[in-house]
């Protein structure tokens, strides 16, 4: 049995990576048909000469920075104050939001923005994209700082009290500090939640503030094309570099 | 204490303003009219509700049960022996399990364009076959039911390795040997004891697959190419370019109800295993 497992594990683990690397490869390739030219680097060149993908990836970097600052500040205080003492409303609608089909999210903070702006005459755009990643990125956040935080130890901040510092105290010199490789990680998972998002993104994103995701799927939906394998090979290179600091930083 | 209260407070605030208010609105919307213009009118009404039991809907609500059990069931038949695979490797099980999680990490939009790139007319595997002489037509591989239910297994197929390599791992590993001294083959010894054995991690899987594939929406719609229409494809469809937010509305509320109730049911499972 262990040789046909290790054949099957074979073909399992060619099945999950042979379909981006076979991208990958043809984002190289001359012609625009699944059939091998020369090597060329022509698809990446169009991909600077394209204004509009340039502008939705600069949108897209500010909507993923900004919404992960806030999401990371908001998430890692919430998950010391549920460590202290936890509350069940409280995890209970993070993981609902968690579990909430993304369109269902979408079209409810899209009806949400639509009501507030009977009375305000504001518009969609960038504010409201980052206001809704920072709402699904939350939960994400939380729950990996939460990890994190099930293996410090609560004398530790006893600890501290008994030396004489105050709770704030404790929490900003004794407990964050001991968090800093889950926050990072934390703030990594939200980065790449955030610059990945299109179905939500898509509802709530006005019409001069289309991310990298959105312009892809425009793309996609016109069919394949090489310049799409050349973004997803550049995406796809960038979230591993991600990856790989972030695991380096947990390791350490 | 008061500490306590101020560090959960804006997660509160924005979980109310971000998550509550638009659920109470989409709420709401669900018992209301559509108005001539495409807005939300009054009077209340239960209408919305009512439409879902025509067959055109109902039929769709089904395709959508059916699409997310074939998609769990056929992940569980891939992810089983994968995760027995790692789960017995001696020396590279962390590498492994890596290789797992990367394409999870790499975009979703990116994995569902890759099979989109691989199953078109004139993708990979057309030309290849055409090459190769097996065929003389490209074979009509995207935009059909088939293409939506690969694209769903390829994107949730960790989460089914996951949990059931996680249980695998803490599986008693005398209980497989007892078997062994007992009599039983390998594959008697799979199928009688370890199978059983990691129920707790297929139902995980099996939860964590089939929530977010009820829900799907960008698969069917790039894979599908708006032939295989699912809910989530009706909800957004009725809130764009259908302008029938009401309907929209009660068609999302029935969504959510059905992911609650599967999450709920889980959950109550699972404290019922733990006590």
């Amino acid at each position: 049995m262990k040789r046909w497992l290790t054949v099957y594990a074979v073909g399992f683990f060619a099945f999950l990576h042979l379909p981006l690397l076979t991208l990958a490869v043809f984002s190289f390739n001359s012609s625009r048909f699944t059939v091998w030219e020369r090597f060329s680097l022509d698809w990446y060149r169009a991909i600077f000469r394209d204004p509009q993908l340039i502008e939705a990836t600069w949108n897209s970097t500010i909507v993923a920075i900004v919404a992960t600052a806030i999401s990371t500040v908001v998430g890692t205080l919430c998950a010391y104050g549920l460590w202290k003492r936890g509350s069940r409303l409280v995890t209970g609608t993070l993981y609902l939001s968690l579990v909430t089909p993304e369109i269902v999210t979408g079209i409810s903070l899209l009806a949400l923005f639509q009501w507030i702006f009977r009375w305000l005459h504001w518009h969609l755009g960038l504010y409201t994209v980052i206001l809704a990643h920072v709402a699904f990125s939350i939960a994400y956040v939380v729950i990996v700082v939460s990890a994190r935080l099930r293996t410090v130890s609560r004398s530790l901040e006893e600890a501290a009290m008994d030396l004489g510092a105050n709770e704030w105290e404790a929490f900003f010199y004794v407990i964050l500090p001991a968090l800093g490789p889950g926050i990072v990680a934390a703030a990594l998972l939200a980065l790449t939640v955030s610059f990945d998002d299109f179905v939500i993104t898509s509802m709530v994103a006005g019409v001069d503030s289309e991310t990298l995701p959105m312009v892809i799927y425009a793309m996609a939906r016109r069919g394949a094309s090489p310049v799409i394998n050349a973004i997803s090979a550049l995406v796809t290179v960038f979230f591993g570099i991600f990856v790989l600091i972030s695991e380096r930083i947990r390791e350490s | 204490m008061k500490l306590r209260f101020w560090f959960i407070l804006p997660t509160w605030v924005w979980l109310t303003g971000l998550f509550g208010a638009p659920f109470a609105i989409v709420l709401a919307y669900s018992f209301l009219t559509r108005g001539y213009y495409g807005g939300v009118v009054q009077p209340w009404t239960l209408e919305n509700y009512q439409r879902l039991v025509d067959p055109l809907y109902l039929r769709i609500l089904l395709r959508s049960f059916i699409m997310a059990f074939a998609a769990t069931g056929l992940c569980l038949i891939l992810a089983f022996p994968a995760a027995v695979f790692i789960s017995r490797s001696a020396k590279h099980k962390h590498l492994y399990i890596q290789l797992v999680m990367l394409p999870f990490w790499t975009s979703f939009l990116v994995r569902t364009y890759a099979w989109l790139f691989l199953l078109r007319d004139t993708g990979l595997v057309n030309t290849v076959l055409q090459r190769v002489g097996i065929i003389h037509s490209p074979l009509p591989l995207l935009y059909n039911d088939g293409a939506v239910l690969l694209g769903l297994v390829y994107a949730y197929l960790p989460f089914m390795v996951l949990p059931i390599y996680a249980t695998l791992e803490r599986l008693d590993p005398s209980l497989p040997e007892a078997a062994a001294d007992l009599g039983a083959r390998p594959w008697a010894t799979l199928l009688h004891v370890i199978v059983p054995l990691s129920r707790p991690g297929i139902v995980a899987g099996a939860v964590l697959v089939f929530i977010p594939c009820l829900g799907a929406y960008l698969t069917p719609d790039l894979l599908g190419g708006g032939r295989t229409v699912l809910v989530g494809n009706l909800v957004q469809a009725q809130f764009t370019t259908g302008r029938d937010w009401p309907f929209g509305s009660a068609v999302s509320m029935i969504l959510m109800l059905l992911v609650t109730i599967l999450v709920w049911a889980f959950l109550r499972r699972e404290s019922e295993h733990l006590a």
